[in-house]
């Protein structure tokens, strides 16, 4: 394998999932494909006898897919944001975790995306929003921002694959036209890496205020109405807050399922858990904090067009939902998180399953109630998703897991290059860094 | 120019929904099922809300006609991402239903909910396709719909005046359900003619608007009962 002067040494391992495929592989992708026929099926349905097969009605027009559009597009904040701010940080640990992160957000938004088109009555004239765009919308703000956060995003992710793309490309492999198309000519020169070093900082910098900016607009779908309990000033950085909370779950997910399939128990440590961990914990009290406010104020001033939304949450037709949110969100992960013991790749695993449960179910309780509780008198409705919405939100995580098994198929799913800098170039880097902090270690 | 609005007397209301019998007839609206129907999904351009106001032993339940409030400062026009809600010069907010993406933003953002959503394809029994308004477009699958103030008679009205020769009087144009109601409780004009009846109605002490606070600024004046 080595011709060429290439040395993978101790990290082949890493190009394994890529060379090899077991049966598992097949069947699980077997499965997945089965449900996500069937949720095309389910969605066709809906095309073609319209919205009415869905459990909506007036006035709760939406409903599970714009629950699931912020879910995903919040999932989305797992990884570019937090990559990002790891590479800026020069935290080291963070080597063989940013690729999984970055990867979940590029293919997660299209899930995001996607909801919100099977929302619509007319899919078929969702190009009237670039034909007849209308700034004043919010919806305008988000196809605007999410654009701009998918294409910057994707970029992220690519960008540090040139490099494992060339190993593969030399590696003498399968499909290696695609990797030298994708390679770009990559030979690891000096001015080469010094180019892709300046633009891997240049976009973590880009992503982070795009990052943040998405989920604001989302937030600003139900903050810029005048409805009870949306029309708040806190709604965006509270999502952006779930938004990250729910991100670092879902990678906390998906590196326990690498690390076990791939058997890469070198590469994502216990000390990745430990450390993405922490985070968690403190994703978890800051959105504690951001729902505590939220409900405080609402509760305090006492209006009673808000009031009648905060009973139906806390003691009325939402109340499973809403203290589902509460034990999934708050109760479980955070003892789970706060002790040193617990902070291991399993307990984080468990925390992060509730985090990811706890969120959806957030955003739930935000659509819904609002919705069934109009200013005016009405019908007493109730709203519960029918068999078609349930598929097709399980037909958008199957595709969406079957989509990040397929990648790892493909590109090492731990960046090599990143992980062999760290072992060759950090610890003297570390060194130089922590001499310019100190006194006293300077001179040698 | 015109400013058209509404006037109605709930002292006069008998709460005998004829209203929305003759809009239902004029604008084409779809009728639904009865399962359909206790799913919420009605579709009314003009319906009676129930208020039920004070407790028991002192309880009083009143009946209030909603048609669109056609509102000066619409929260529904700002959200549509298409621009396909919108109000004319005269102060008519409507829908372009051939625009219409069915997001539905605008019926979440409307403070009134009075707008409608076209969960299937509308229809009707096969005895009544026939009878169907050919001056009202019908409305297709997955868009929204609402009180229009009957545009389609103002632009009717509009052309006659144009024919004869003259200007476009207040009295030529004439909603539906206006001209239904049997106990005469609504009132339909020019707002800003200081001198027609709903503009004088509308200056009257018992006149108010639903939601008043939320600064949208209805055309629809209601004039409240038991004075």
């Amino acid at each position: 394998m080595d011709e060429k002067g290439f040395k993978l040494g101790e990290d082949a391992i890493l190009l394994q999932p890529i060379q090899r495929t077991g049966k598992a592989f097949y069947f699980t992708l077997f499965s997945l494909i089965a449900v996500i026929l069937w949720a095309a099926g389910a969605y066709i349905y809906q095309y073609r006898d319209g919205l009415g097969v869905t459990g909506l009605s007036r006035p709760i027009y939406w409903g599970v897919y714009i629950t699931n559009f912020v879910f995903f597009i919040g999932i989305s904040h797992a990884g570019t944001l937090i990559s990002a701010i790891l590479r800026l940080a020069k935290a080291e640990w963070r080597r063989s975790i940013t690729r999984s992160a970055e990867v979940i957000t590029v293919l997660v938004l299209f899930f995001g995306v996607g909801n919100i088109l099977m929302d619509l009555g007319r899919p078929d004239r969702m190009l009237n929003i670039l034909q007849y765009p209308h700034f004043q919308s919010p919806l305008l703000w988000d196809v605007l921002s999410i654009s701009v956060y998918l294409t910057a995003s994707s970029v992220y992710l690519y960008l540090p694959l040139i490099p494992d793309i060339a190993i593969l490309r030399d590696h003498g492999g399968r499909y290696q036209w695609f990797y030298r198309i994708f390679a770009l000519g990559w030979s690891g020169t000096e001015r080469q890496r010094r180019l892709l070093e300046r633009g891997i900082a240049f976009m973590a910098i880009l992503v982070i205020p795009v990052a943040v900016s998405v989920h604001t607009v989302v937030s600003f779908v139900f903050a810029m109405t005048i409805q009870p309990m949306w029309h708040s000033a806190i709604f965006g950085p509270y999502f952006v807050t779930g938004a990250i909370f729910s991100g670092i779950a879902a990678l906390i997910v998906a590196m326990n399922l690498i690390r076990k399939v791939y058997h890469l128990e070198d590469y994502l440590r216990p000390v990745h858990f430990n450390n993405l961990g922490i985070l968690l914990l403190v994703m978890t009290l800051l959105w504690f904090y951001f729902t505590f406010t939220e409900y405080l104020t609402t509760y305090y001033g006492g209006e009673p067009i808000h009031m009648v939304i905060f009973w139906n949450k806390f003691t009325g037709r939402y109340a499973p939902y809403f203290w589902g949110m509460f034990l999934f969100c708050f109760i479980i992960p955070l003892p789970i998180l706060s002790f040193g013991k617990t902070r291991t790749p399993f307990g984080t695993l468990i925390a992060s399953i509730s985090v990811i449960i706890g969120m959806w179910l957030e955003r739930y309780v935000i659509v819904v109630p609002t919705l069934s509780n109009p200013r005016l008198p009405n019908e007493a409705v109730h709203y519960f998703p029918t068999w078609v919405e349930w598929s097709v939100f399980a037909g958008c995580v199957s595709f969406f897991i079957l989509l990040y098994m397929v990648f790892t198929k493909f590109f090492p799913i731990v960046s090599i290059w990143e992980v062999r800098e760290g072992r060759e170039k950090s610890m003297a880097e570390v060194q130089e860094r922590i001499k310019t902090y100190l006194p006293g270690i300077g001179v040698e | 120019m015109h400013r058209w609005g509404m006037v109605i007397d709930l002292d006069r209301c008998s709460g005998c929904q004829a209203c929305m019998a003759a809009c239902h007839a004029e604008n084409n609206i779809a009728i639904i099922g009865p399962e359909e129907s206790a799913m919420g999904r009605t579709i009314h351009w003009i319906e009676l809300l129930p208020f039920i106001e004070g407790e028991y032993p002192h309880i009083k339940a009143r009946l209030l006609p909603r048609p669109c409030m056609h509102c000066e400062h619409p929260a529904c026009i700002k959200v549509c991402p298409v621009g396909a809600t919108y109000a004319n010069e005269e102060g008519i907010v409507g829908i372009v239903y051939s625009r219409c993406i069915g997001c539905r933003y605008c019926t979440t953002a409307c403070p009134y909910t009075v707008r409608s959503f076209n969960w299937y394809k509308p229809q009707w029994p096969k005895e009544m396709e026939g009878s169907l308004n050919r001056d009202v477009s019908i409305r297709g699958k997955g868009v929204v719909e609402k009180c229009s103030f009957c545009h389609h008679r103002l632009l009717k009205a509009r052309e006659r005046a144009k024919a004869e020769k003259r200007e476009l009087l207040s009295e030529d144009y004439i909603p539906a359900c206006v001209q239904a109601c049997p106990s005469n409780a609504m009132y339909f004009g020019d707002l800003n003619d200081p001198f027609s009846t709903v503009s004088i109605l509308s200056r009257e002490r018992r006149a108010f608007k639903l939601l008043e606070d939320l600064g949208t600024e209805p055309k629809v004046i209601y004039l409240s009962e038991g004075m």
